[in-house]
């Protein structure tokens, strides 16, 4: 009995936004009075982090420090219409539509800034601390605190833009399939490897060696907590998630978190995580969605590696001991009738 | 600090990349962590209004069963049972999923009518002022059931004289635009087998998986001082909920407020709108504020999972790992209806033949309605169980052939400028790269000319 | 069996409360007390979420009943910053990004509470079997460890200066 080391790759790619398209996403943004500016949404954070990276968005495109924006959403009755946080769209969609609003804001910004300084919109520039300047400037330039009291109370404007983002719905062709499904594609390639235990069955992932292609990280701290949480959640199905053990048999169907296995803190294997980045022309700054890919390669390279640890070729998911041992009987039986030679 | 961080490589599309930015590609502590760690974050679940009703389910206790009678006695006599809804006080009792989007027909009851289809599918709502009545009341619950033939295989709900699971469709399968499947046509792949080295056919299977999030599907609806309802909920997609909500109630849309955003995990779980609109019609029958939120076991058992899927490949290859053809015959199991499903499967059609260019490709891609609770999305809909099997198949197809399985995809890999079996030229790919990358990372050799290789073009190949 | 009264010392503070017969504490802090950073993943002890401490030690809210623990000393999440400071749990917590959905976090807060008052150094494998009762779908558990790691050192290096 022994304990057998294997290794396993797989490489794949996966779409972002809803298939086919049709899945639009608005955000408005107005400044306060004293300069803050509030982004209404109705977009839902499950984790993602969306309330972080539509402000992120919104501050680079309107050149203000992050501290200047405040992310409202989620009430149908404030904020306007999304989609939805599915089909790792939210980034991508949202992402666009925050960009469009902040770029409309940030002309009447300037257009104001103008007025209050004498000079040409076009010849100001933002500095990312809070300051619009006539560009070369150090003297000519003014707080957005001051310019949005101006807007307000001098100059009777809004500072406020509109977005939304819409990739056109296509349809299949019935016949062929031929479709525009996508906007861009993400891009991942696992090397998992892992130790089978040919006595238990017990499969161990001791390494994922991740490399990510995602068009942009926003916030890379965040990209990083999706990537490897995802990475875990495919490493999860692999080895142990079904609520039908027997599929297609209705028996034995785990009904909570004693019987629903998932790894714990204690099997959790060493991540290498690598991220590279060919900005899409149709995303954020050049993002892609990546919320879903990332538990997709691990489950097939964590197969292609048990095989390569112990000659067991599995066909069916979840990797389970139970499947790992009868793969590895119907191995020795083979053998043993090889063995035995011909009858 | 010490937060992890995954090093990104900035030198592999240097020439498409501008980084002059502030705010974008810098580490922004989350907005939402501080309300985390401090426990003010505002989960649907922790508003509380005064007068709380608790909604429960009675759910069929039969895999397929025609309802021969339900009997409200007992629970109705429940102390703190306040009402008890059947299918009858639903103004529209059909779910609406992709109404709006003009995909039908409408095929499931919020409440079942004559007959159930699934295990756990919902009967009848006792709504009573604490959790314990309303559970009680769900208990005493009495149906009687004439069963019916069950199908839970996919390819047995296909063959001739299967139980027909669901009447709205009259047969066991989706329809597409007149196809009984999802078909990709690309190319000619008998030919591509006639004249491949080699033919490799295998089967590829999993079961179903459940989202778990950690926090349950649910919501909290409270009637409001101008009549309308303010939803308190969990769900994914704030106006999709409003929108198919206000369908089933037969209500202007306006009368519905929803309020979310804040949600503990999705994964693909909390987009069917099956919880609020019968917490809605129990609200405006109560006059009260309801609650109606799944226990872990609903999550696990009755709320949809990801399908299970079976999937057959067979791939045209020649000597030199060129894979020429590929025919693929995918089976989603919908379970008794269709929910997000047959969008799922058309997703995993526009996914084939994988991250390859491959010149031959044909695919039929069916939904199929078995008796088992109805699946939906997961994180990687219509993908992940796809690219199991379809990196599995090229594991394989590298040891019969005796090659380097990273050299394999290489090969393969799709390019700028490649046309997609579904007729779209790929633009912005980098599956090459990254092959590269996690050779490196991991110390996988690859000779010169395979890491000189390039999305960029064909060159090399 | 009638409701009763039922007394405890919540975040340092005196509480009473009208508890029917079979309230679990997690539904006397949060229906009777308003205290909703104890959450409800599954109500059968199965994934932390509602995990407070009773007398110093992790329990699952969900599995206690409200009487068995009449007169005790319950912490809960509500109760670890002081005056609008975060403690060092809490702060390593947002700075190693150990929060996604957050639905996890007063559970993992409460047991790493727990551990660091017992052990102020302990190693990964103390960690992983100290939050082995606590479920997380987002993170795959690896920024959680650290965060906790590194609270330890904070800690540590907090009651070295002072």
């Amino acid at each position: 009995m022994a304990m057998l080391r294997g290794r396993g790759y797989a490489s794949v790619n996966y779409p972002t936004g809803m298939n086919l398209g049709g899945d639009p996403s608005q955000a408005l943004i107005h400044a306060t009075t004293t300069g803050t500016f509030v982004i209404s949404l109705s977009s839902v954070d499950l984790g993602q982090g969306i309330k972080t990276i539509t402000a992120q968005c919104a501050a680079e495109t309107l050149g203000l420090p992050i501290e200047n924006v405040l992310v409202d959403t989620a009430d149908t009755d404030t904020g306007p219409h999304c989609m939805g946080t599915f089909a790792s769209r939210g980034t991508h969609r949202v992402g666009n539509a925050v960009i469009m609003a902040a770029a409309e804001a940030r002309g009447v910004m300037l257009e104001v800034a103008a007025e209050e300084l004498e000079v040409d919109a076009g010849d100001l520039e933002t500095d990312g601390t809070g300051y619009i300047r006539l560009k070369g400037s150090k003297e000519k330039s003014i707080h957005i605190t001051d310019l949005a009291l101006a807007a307000h109370f001098k100059h009777g404007r809004t500072i406020s833009g509109r977005g939304i983002f819409l990739k056109e719905p296509s349809a299949p062709v019935p016949e062929t399939g031929e479709m525009d499904p996508d906007s861009c594609q993400a891009h991942a390639c696992t090397a998992a490897v892992v130790e089978v235990d040919d006595e238990t069955g017990v499969v161990e992932v001791l390494e994922l060696y991740n490399a990510y292609e995602i068009g942009r990280a926003l916030n890379p701290a965040m990209a990083t907590q999706q990537v490897e949480g995802g990475a875990w959640m495919g490493l999860s199905h692999a080895l142990f998630e079904t609520v039908e053990p027997y599929y297609p048999s209705r028996d034995h169907g785990p009904r909570d978190f004693g019987e629903y296995l998932m790894p714990g803190p204690a099997d959790i294997p060493v991540q290498h995580s690598l991220i590279l980045e060919r900005p899409a022309a149709s995303g954020p700054y050049g993002a892609k969605g990546i919320g879903e890919m990332t538990a997709n390669a691990p489950i097939p390279a964590i197969a292609n590696a048990i095989f390569d640890a112990c000659g067991v070729r599995l066909e069916a998911m979840p990797f389970t001991p139970e499947r790992v041992l009868r793969g590895l009987d119907a191995l020795r039986a083979d053998t043993a009738t090889q063995d035995a030679g011909p009858a | 600090m010490t937060y992890r961080l995954a090093a990104i490589d900035k030198s592999s599309f240097a020439a498409e990349r501008e980084d002059d930015f502030t705010v974008i590609g810098s580490v922004v502590r989350r907005s939402d962590a501080l309300g985390h760690v401090t426990g003010r974050t505002e989960f649907f679940e922790d508003v509380a209004p005064p007068g709380l009703a608790h909604l429960k389910m009675h759910r069929s206790a039969r895999h397929h069963a025609r309802i021969a009678g339900v009997d409200l006695t007992e629970a109705l006599a429940v102390p703190g049972v306040l009402k008890i809804l059947t299918h009858a006080d639903i103004p529209n009792n059909l779910y609406t999923p992709l109404k709006l989007i003009g995909v039908g027909p409408d095929d499931e009851p919020i409440l079942a009518v004559d007959k159930v289809r699934y295990l756990g599918e919902p009967i009848c709502a006792v709504v009573a002022v604490t959790e314990a009545a309303a559970l009680e009341g769900a208990a005493r619950v009495k149906v009687t059931y004439e069963d019916l033939p069950a199908v839970f295989d996919v390819e047995e709900a296909l063959a001739e004289g299967a139980p027909l699971v669901n009447e709205y469709h009259g047969q066991n399968h989706f329809i597409y635009e007149g196809h009984h499947c999802r078909r990709i046509r690309f190319g000619d792949v008998e030919k591509a087998f006639a004249e491949a080295d080699h033919v490799f056919e295998w089967r590829y299977q999993s079961a179903p998986i459940e989202q778990a999030p950690v926090e349950t599907t649910g919501c909290v609806v409270i009637p409001q001082a101008d009549g309308r309802l303010r939803i308190h909920s969990d769900t994914q997609a704030c106006f999709f909920t409003l929108d198919n909500t206000a369908l089933i109630l037969e209500t202007p849309f306006n009368k519905l407020r929803i309020v979310g955003g804040t949600v503990g995990g999705g994964f693909g779980g909390k987009v069917d709108v099956v919880v609020e609109p019968v917490a809605c019609v129990a609200a405006m029958m109560t006059d009260r504020p309801v609650k109606f939120v799944y226990n872990r076991y609903e999550e696990m058992q009755v709320s949809s999972p990801r399908a299970a899927e079976r999937i057959y490949i067979k791939d045209a290859v020649m000597d030199d790992g060129r894979i020429i053809g590929r025919k693929v015959t995918l089976y989603v199991d919908s379970g008794a209806y269709a929910r997000h499903t047959p969008y799922g499967t058309t997703k995993a059609a526009a996914h084939l033949p994988g991250p390859y260019s491959i010149p031959n490709v044909w695919a039929d891609c069916h939904c199929v309605f078995t008796n088992r609770t109805p699946s939906s999305a997961m994180r990687g809909f219509g993908v992940t169980i796809g690219d199991f099997a379809l990196e599995s198949q090229m594991d394989r197809i590298a040891r019969a052939l005796d090659m380097d399985p990273l050299r394999l995809r290489l090969l393969n890999a799709y390019r700028d400028g490649d046309l997609k079996a579904h007729r779209k030229v790929a633009e912005g790919t980098a599956l090459v790269e990254v092959i590269q990358k996690a050779a490196e990372m991991s110390g996988h050799e690859l000779p010169e000319a395979y890491r000189r290789m390039s999305s960029l073009t064909r060159e090399g190949l | 069996m009638p409701s009763q009264i039922v007394s405890l010392v919540v975040n340092g503070e005196p509480r009473e409360f009208i508890a029917a017969p079979g309230m679990t504490l997690l539904a006397g802090l949060r229906e009777s007390l308003g205290l909703t950073a104890a959450k409800r993943g599954c109500g059968q002890g199965t994934c932390g979420s509602c995990t407070v401490l009773v007398e110093g030690q992790a329990r699952a809210a969900c599995l206690v009943a409200v009487e068995t623990v009449a007169g005790l000393s319950v912490s809960t999440l509500e109760g670890v910053a002081t005056g609008g400071e975060l403690d060092a749990v809490q702060s390593s917590f947002v700075d190693n990004f150990a929060t996604q959905c957050g639905f996890c976090t007063a559970g993992m807060i409460m047991v790493t509470e727990a551990l660091l008052d017992r052990d102020p150094d302990p190693s990964e494998e103390d960690v992983a079997e100290a939050i082995s009762g606590n479920v997380c779908r987002c993170t795959g558990y690896q920024p959680i460890v650290i965060a906790i790691l590194d609270a330890a050192r904070r800690r540590r290096e907090e009651r070295a200066s002072r």
